[in-house]
């Protein structure tokens, strides 16, 4: 995880002073690097759709990232951004405006070059509430965006092309994120004509202007890419093919790359398999762990008696024990005590939040009317390791009295509960937890701790909204002058340590990520826990044995 | 017969109604919303809204049956919601390489079922006897998701025989085939004791033993083909046991049949694609049963088409 912190601070201010005015020189490659060669990886889903505007699952994100791109992306395995397709950028001084200019000569993978066009084309088509995008949120900002989501029109007023190779965005107040908006994969550019050819079917037909492109689909059994020869970012990728099998428990799949037969094995390593694979020295050298930007947390749901009291949560927070929680998932996670993770910029590396203590979480529920404890209910997702990790949760509430029973329920049911100002008082979020969609502290605010997100159906499951945050949440935002990202990410750490002292959550681990290759498999290890690309950079990844 | 066949497949139709109605009904009353699924966890209530209304879900219970009904008799199972694709395109894709289990499946059942229960019943009382009845238990009981795994680490990691999991040749389609016949292996050794029993008791028999047939061509040309009558107007039946087993085989082994289509359409509320493996589903258990019920007579000319 520390590897990913270079990133945080000071990192990611420098590569944005750097790149306002233009692009930095091309990153250095891998000297080792060899050119050619195949993997095979797999998954147990099978992969719902590469579709840019739509695909919104840990499977397709990064498959995703290698078909398309977008204006900006990050330097590999880390979260400094850098511009992509654009080649410059500039933003106005009120931080309304933003002028990307555009590279020549990159080429979709029919041939034709992308142009300005494109990109507007694109980002209108995601905004539409005809494309049923779950990223249109993302682009609230941009002048017009109401408009085109309330059907009135179908594209933005904010997004102009200047001319073919400049594109104008204006947006409606300033927006410190988006950068980070422009990177993620919803604001990766599409060609019309292919979108228009396959209408809904174009998410199984991808085209883009990606290192690979699609060579085949055989539904639920494989996905095969090709390198594409043509890539505009000369020297990438790596590889010639990737083949996806689908369908694959993550125990056959590790038996598979036990025995070479695949490369990947992209649903990890089994709980069950976990400690023997990390007490054998050769396979446990083909391990890389990475930090996530991923927190599983507690909501207690704070307009609900009695966690609408806030010793009841700060009691809540004190009651559990988060390391043996770590403990009982083979220490595949770290303890957390603040809503951001570790990796993400603004985290408070000075914050301590609440200590494990028995006695005085039991002395805050006297405090609070409650010296006998209280019953109450604790909602989790139904798959291993979650019903387990209640359990100890439950255990740790009867320790101070708090009689919690588990609903374990599937993963629809846990969020429509949470979305439900009466559904849940407590809930894990494990199986369901924040992954941040970019390296960005607003990101963990929004949608689950903002009053936006405390609504019916929303994702603020602990109905917490203080409109004091909010504001300030708004003024950090509007921060966009890079040189004010350090001051900017203070702000955001002082946001959610006010939080941590309402206490709406009790925050459980921040997920470590650990991925398994073949013996074969060469590059940084970072480009496979890449926190952006959720978690291969397959652009940048090659094999050994070829040459 | 066509009198019979038309009334069938009419009964047929109106189960199909009925399974449709109930799977619809049911998927409507689940705490679950597929509108926040499709919509992810950015959206705004206005698109949430806007997504409900563009797939029709804010229309009453009725509405929205009678719209997926008509538009069922034109044979339009509707779009996937998380992976838009038709419906009808992923169940065909899928349908086959199901199939292909189910047969491989059907024929391990029957060969291992029914040689266990003739060794069975012609040793009778011996400890071989004894052993296969166990044997026939543990396949009954064993969990099909161990059965499979012990499976695929004996003889695909192990032994290296057979492909750990996949789809494409016939070596790939032993082990699920095993996995999902031990079930009914099981239960097939188990009738065929009984009956083989019951019919090695009957005067027929006596009468060929009597005229000093061997004992071979007693077993083999008198008996078996009175004994497996009952056995085999089972296997129609089968079709339904094994749409649940499928699931759970096609998982373990990554077999690409629409057990595992439907697996994840569950996990994601995408109710077309739910609809549509289950409406698939009824049919193959109804068209199993059919064909049970036809084949029955003729197999035994007792029984007769009512």
């Amino acid at each position: 995880m520390k590897r990913f912190l270079t990133s945080t601070v000071a990192a990611s201010a420098l590569a944005l002073m750097l790149a306002t005015h233009a692009a930095s020189a091309e990153e250095a490659m891998d000297p080792n690097a060899k050119q050619g060669g195949e993997i095979i990886a797999t998954y147990k889903d099978d992969v719902t759709t590469l579709d840019p505007a739509i695909g919104y699952d840990w499977q397709n994100w990064s498959m995703i990232k290698s078909l398309f791109d977008g204006l900006m992306d990050y330097e590999p395995g880390t979260t400094n951004l850098k511009p992509d397709l654009a080649e410059s950028y500039d933003i106005a001084p009120d931080g309304k405006t933003f002028t990307f200019k555009l590279r020549h000569g990159v080429k979709f993978h029919n041939g034709r070059e992308l142009t300005a066009d494109d990109v507007k084309y694109s980002i209108d088509r995601v905004a539409n509430p005809k494309t049923q995008s779950p990223g249109a949120g993302f682009f609230g900002s941009i002048k017009g965006y109401d408009d085109v989501a309330a059907g009135k029109t179908e594209g933005l007023a904010g997004v102009t092309v200047v001319d073919p190779y400049t594109v104008k965005f204006e947006l409606t107040r300033p927006d410190a994120t988006f950068l980070h908006v422009m990177a993620i994969n919803f604001s990766h550019v599409v060609p019309k004509e292919e979108v228009e050819k396959y209408g809904a079917d174009f998410g199984k037909h991808p085209v883009g202007t990606g290192a690979f492109k699609l060579a085949e689909w055989t539904l639920g059994q494989r996905i095969v890419f090709e390198r594409n020869p043509d890539y505009w970012h000369k020297g990438l990728p790596h590889l010639d093919k990737i083949t996806f099998e689908v369908g694959q428990e993550p125990i056959v799949a590790l038996l598979r790359l036990q025995k070479g037969e695949i490369d990947l094995a992209l649903d990890g390593i089994p709980p069950a398999k976990f400690q023997e694979v990390m007490a054998d020295p050769e396979q446990k050298a083909r391990v890389v762990e990475g930090g996530q930007l991923h927190t599983g947390y507690i909501t207690m749901n704070t307009q609900m008696a009695p966690f609408d009291n806030v010793k009841v949560r700060q009691a809540v927070n004190m009651a559990i024990n988060k390391d043996r929680i770590v403990q009982l998932i083979n220490n595949r996670a770290v303890p957390a005590n603040q809503p951001l993770p570790p990796s993400m910029p603004g985290y408070d590396k000075a914050f301590t939040g609440y200590a494990y203590d028995v006695a005085k979480a039991k002395a805050l529920l006297a405090e609070a009317g409650h010296p006998d404890g209280f019953e109450t209910e604790l909602f989790a997702m139904n798959t291993d390791p979650n019903p387990r990790i209640a359990q100890a949760i439950q255990q740790d509430l009867a320790a101070v009295g708090i009689k919690a029973s588990i609903q374990a329920l599937a993963q629809a049911n846990v969020i429509a509960a949470g979305g439900d100002k009466a559904g849940a008082p407590m809930i894990w979020s494990g199986g369901m937890g924040w992954i941040a969609d970019f390296p960005d502290p607003s990101n963990f605010y929004g949608p689950i701790l903002g009053c936006a997100g405390a609504v019916p159906g929303g994702w603020n499951w602990s109905w917490y909204c203080n409109k004091d945050l909010d504001a300030k949440a708004a003024e950090a935002d509007s921060m966009t002058d890079p040189a004010k990202s350090e001051e900017r990410n203070k702000m955001w750490s002082a946001i959610y340590d006010k939080i941590m002292a309402d206490a709406p959550w009790a925050p459980v681990f921040n997920e470590q990520r650990f991925t398994m290759k073949s013996a074969r498999m060469g590059g940084a290890d970072n480009l496979y826990v890449d926190p952006v690309h959720v978690f291969i950079n397959y652009d940048n990844v090659y094999v050994n044995d070829v040459q | 017969m066509i009198a019979y066949l038309g009334r069938r497949l009419l009964q047929s139709v109106l189960i199909l109604f009925g399974v449709s109605l109930i799977t619809f009904a049911l998927l409507y009353l689940l705490p679950a919303d597929p509108v926040r699924q499709i919509a992810g966890r950015s959206a705004t209530p206005e698109t949430v809204e806007n997504i409900r209304r563009q797939l029709g879900l804010d229309q009453p219970f009725v509405i929205q049956y009678w719209r997926y009904v008509t538009s069922l008799a034109s044979g339009d199972l509707g779009r996937s919601y998380i992976q838009r694709s038709q419906v009808t395109e992923l169940i065909v894709s899928r349908l086959p390489a199901t199939l292909l289990l189910m047969v491989g499946a059907i024929l391990c059942e029957v060969i291992i079922g029914l040689t266990m229960g003739l060794i069975a019943a012609v040793k009778r009382g011996s400890a071989t006897d004894q052993s296969l009845m166990v044997a026939s238990f543990i396949g009954v009981s064993a969990p099909q998701f161990v059965v499979g795994l012990l499976l695929l680490y004996v003889f695909a990691v192990r032994l290296g025989w057979f492909p750990i999991g996949g789809y494409g040749t016939w070596r790939h389609l032993v082990l699920p085939s095993l996995t999902l016949g031990v079930l009914g292996a099981g239960w097939y050794a188990r009738m065929m004791r009984s009956s083989m029993i019951d019919v090695l008791r009957q005067d027929y028999i006596r009468t060929a033993r009597a005229k000093g047939l061997a004992r071979r061509a007693i077993l083999f040309r008198h008996a078996l083909p009175n004994a497996i009558l009952p056995v085999i107007a089972m296997i129609g039946i089968d079709i339904g046991l094994f749409m649940g087993g499928i699931v759970v085989v096609e998982g373990v082994f990554g077999w690409p049949g629409i057990g595992q289509l439907a697996w994840q359409a569950i996990q994601r509320v995408d109710i077309p694609i739910i609809m549509g493996v289950t409406l698939v589903s009824a049919c193959a258990i109804i068209i199993g049963n059919l064909i049970a019920d036809i084949v029955a007579p003729f197999i035994d000319p007792r029984i007769k088409l009512r």
